[in-house]
């Protein structure tokens, strides 16, 4: 590649900005190797947090309702995302479509106190039970915006005539979706899925404002943990969702560069 | 009874009228183009015969059935997309399958009809490739094999040859006509390129904003255009401003022009000219003639001038002359031989002239 030279200059600078993006992170990570109980002093290497992990029950209990949260919000807001996506970019200039667009994309901005706050209130309104349910409507809520925009950036580009093609041979609208369409849009929604988990997965502010007694997630967990004292357990289990986080969002860069080369 | 017919088809776009009040019938086993330059409604009107787009007013039939509010996935009309759309998650073969796959025929009769396709368009050591690995030419083919395989009654082709290039183009011209030919399939053709509608179609509708301006084969649209348009867009053309003067005794149409003191002569089967009408006379410039010395004194319609340009093409010779009123004539030449004594050279003053069969007199 052609361009300048890694100068002291830039070095420096690239250096100073991922120290200061991961530094914390990479402590955190250290830290939950310690062998020592005291958080902050190193006692040698060893993995007996992520062992006494294993131990902690209420810790555990709050990872799988977390998954479990992620996966089906994911999966519901992928479906109902992409079904935006495409009507937003298929049915021509309809009435109100910039409108429509606009509120598809608002809640990626909305201050998330004032979405769990809303949420919470509507919840409260119809008389539903706050638990599991309610934080998995939540976060489909707050997470389908990131599918749609995905997913459209990948429509907005998509060959039209490809879809008149294979109606053109035979297909109904649907199937000619199906078999074409959705083949080759599949990465944006791929990567449009594991970013909805991954949000899902971390989210606090708005899992707090919908859940109720017992469903916990895991970032509220070690929210109230830390509260009592930062214990290196908490260190292995946040350890433990980086990585998820840093997999699910490298898999979503590699599937849609993969596409993108081809 | 024709195959296709519009009767009386209008769309609009919002303000815009794309095609305006048209009638016309395509034939059984007839290969047929619509001519026009871009924005001329050509495009518009092959959508509505693939289901696209539905008229704002009249009707298109189609086999003598009416197919307004037949999805285009109903309809036994396939079409050859201008940028071929192949599914790019698919092989060669699985794009040709896939119109079949719809019908639900059996799997044995698909991968036959499959292979006869690949046959067809001599693609099959590419079967098992996928379309980004196939060069232009070959795509072209595929797009081909696959809107054929479902042998449709009828054929659209949306600008065919318009990827390829000049050399690719020509040779792909002459295949389609023995495609058409063997199959025996109506194939309705889109283009703005004129020579490509000359090679290929037997008639030939020339559009200009949403009308058709003529129907006819490529012989009549080139030698007896009925409008200015078509005459200066299909070919070049000379077109030689006049009023109607009256009749010869041999009841050949004179025709006063400021290029020449002579009323011109014109050989046209018009009955209807009134005399003291504006029209133009219009010569192709391979009609006219070029004398490097006086022609004889009945030698008709003769205008003098000199040698302004000359373009040397290899197998002809494009010259123009230009006239005393500062009016240049084109007019071409075939070299027929490879030497000649005494070359036209620049500034030479020359005579031209054309026979009064050569000229076509236009009203419109």
């Amino acid at each position: 590649m052609r361009g300048g030279r890694l100068t002291w200059f830039n070095v420096t600078s690239l250096a100073l900005g991922f120290a200061f993006l991961y530094l914390p992170m990479l402590i955190l990570v250290i830290f939950s190797f310690n062998d020592s109980r005291l958080v902050t002093v190193w006692g040698g290497f060893s993995t007996r947090w992520y062992g006494a992990l294993l131990q902690n029950q209420p810790l555990m209990d709050a990872a799988w309702v977390t998954v479990r949260i992620a996966f089906v919000s994911a999966a519901l807001a992928t479906v109902l995302g992409t079904l935006a996506a495409v009507a937003l970019t298929r049915y021509g200039r309809f009435r109100g479509r910039t409108l429509f667009t606009g509120l598809v994309y608002a809640p990626m901005v909305m201050p998330e106190v004032i979405t769990g706050l809303a949420l919470l209130l509507l919840f409260v309104a119809i008389g539903l039970d706050r638990g599991f349910w309610t934080i998995m409507l939540a976060h489909t809520t707050f997470t389908l915006c990131f599918v749609a925009v995905i997913v459209q950036s990948r429509l907005v580009a998509f060959d039209r005539s490809l879809e008149e093609a294979a109606q053109d041979l035979g297909a109904t609208p649907l199937r000619a979706f199906f078999t074409v369409t959705l083949p080759l849009i599949a990465p944006a929604v791929v990567a449009g899925f594991l970013l909805a988990f991954t949000l899902s997965l971390d989210d606090l502010v708005i899992a707090s404002f919908t859940s109720g007694p017992g469903a916990t997630t895991l970032p509220m967990r070690i929210y109230s943990q830390v509260r009592l004292g930062v214990t290196p357990e908490i260190n292995a289990a946040s350890t433990i969702l980086i990585g998820l986080v840093t997999l699910a969002l490298l898999t979503a860069a590699l599937v849609t560069k993969r596409r993108a080369a081809r | 009874m024709p195959l296709i017919r519009f009767e009386g088809v209008t769309k609009r776009f919002g303000e815009a009228v794309a095609v305006d009040d048209l009638t016309l019938s395509v034939y059984e086993r007839e290969f047929f183009c619509l001519l026009g330059p871009s924005g001329c409604g050509k495009s518009t009107l092959m959508r509505m015969l693939a289901g696209f787009e539905e008229p704002t007013a009249g009707r298109v039939t189609l086999d003598g059935r009416d197919l307004a509010g037949v999805p285009p996935y109903r309809r036994p009309v396939n079409m050859m997309f201008q940028s071929y759309a192949l599914f790019p998650h698919m092989s060669v073969e699985d794009n040709i399958a896939y119109g079949l796959k719809q019908e639900r025929l059996p799997r044995g009769e698909i991968a036959a009809r499959v292979a006869e396709m690949l046959r067809l368009v001599k693609l099959e050591p590419m079967a098992r490739r996928r379309p980004d690995q196939l060069s232009g030419g070959q795509r072209q083919r595929v797009a081909l094999a696959r809107a054929l395989a479902k042998r449709p009654r009828v054929l659209l082709l949306d600008e065919p040859l318009g990827a390829l290039d000049k050399k690719l183009r020509e040779e792909t011209q002459f295949e389609l006509i023995d495609l058409q030919e063997r199959l025996g399939t109506t194939f309705v053709v889109v283009t703005h390129d004129q020579e490509e509608a000359m090679t290929m179609a037997h008639r030939i509708a020339v559009m200009d904003h949403g009308r058709i301006v003529q129907v006819a084969t490529p012989g009549e649209i080139y030698e007896q255009p009925r409008t200015r348009f078509i005459a200066e867009f299909v070919g070049d053309v000379n077109i030689l401003e006049g009023e109607v003067a009256g009749r010869t005794e041999a009841g050949l149409w004179m025709i006063r022009s400021p290029l020449s003191s002579e009323p011109l002569v014109i050989d046209d089967p018009d009955e209807s000219l009134a005399t003291g009408t504006r029209v133009a006379v219009a010569v192709r410039p391979e009609k006219i003639r070029l004398h490097e010395t006086p022609p004889a004194a009945a030698t008709a319609n003769v205008l003098a001038g000199e040698v302004w340009d000359i373009g040397y093409l290899g197998d002809w010779t494009v010259y123009r002359i230009r006239l005393p009123s500062g009016e240049l004539i084109r007019l071409s030449r075939a070299n027929a031989s490879r030497f000649v004594e005494q070359p036209v050279g620049w500034e030479d003053r020359v005579h031209v002239s054309f026979a009064p069969d050569a000229g076509v007199i236009l009203t419109a």
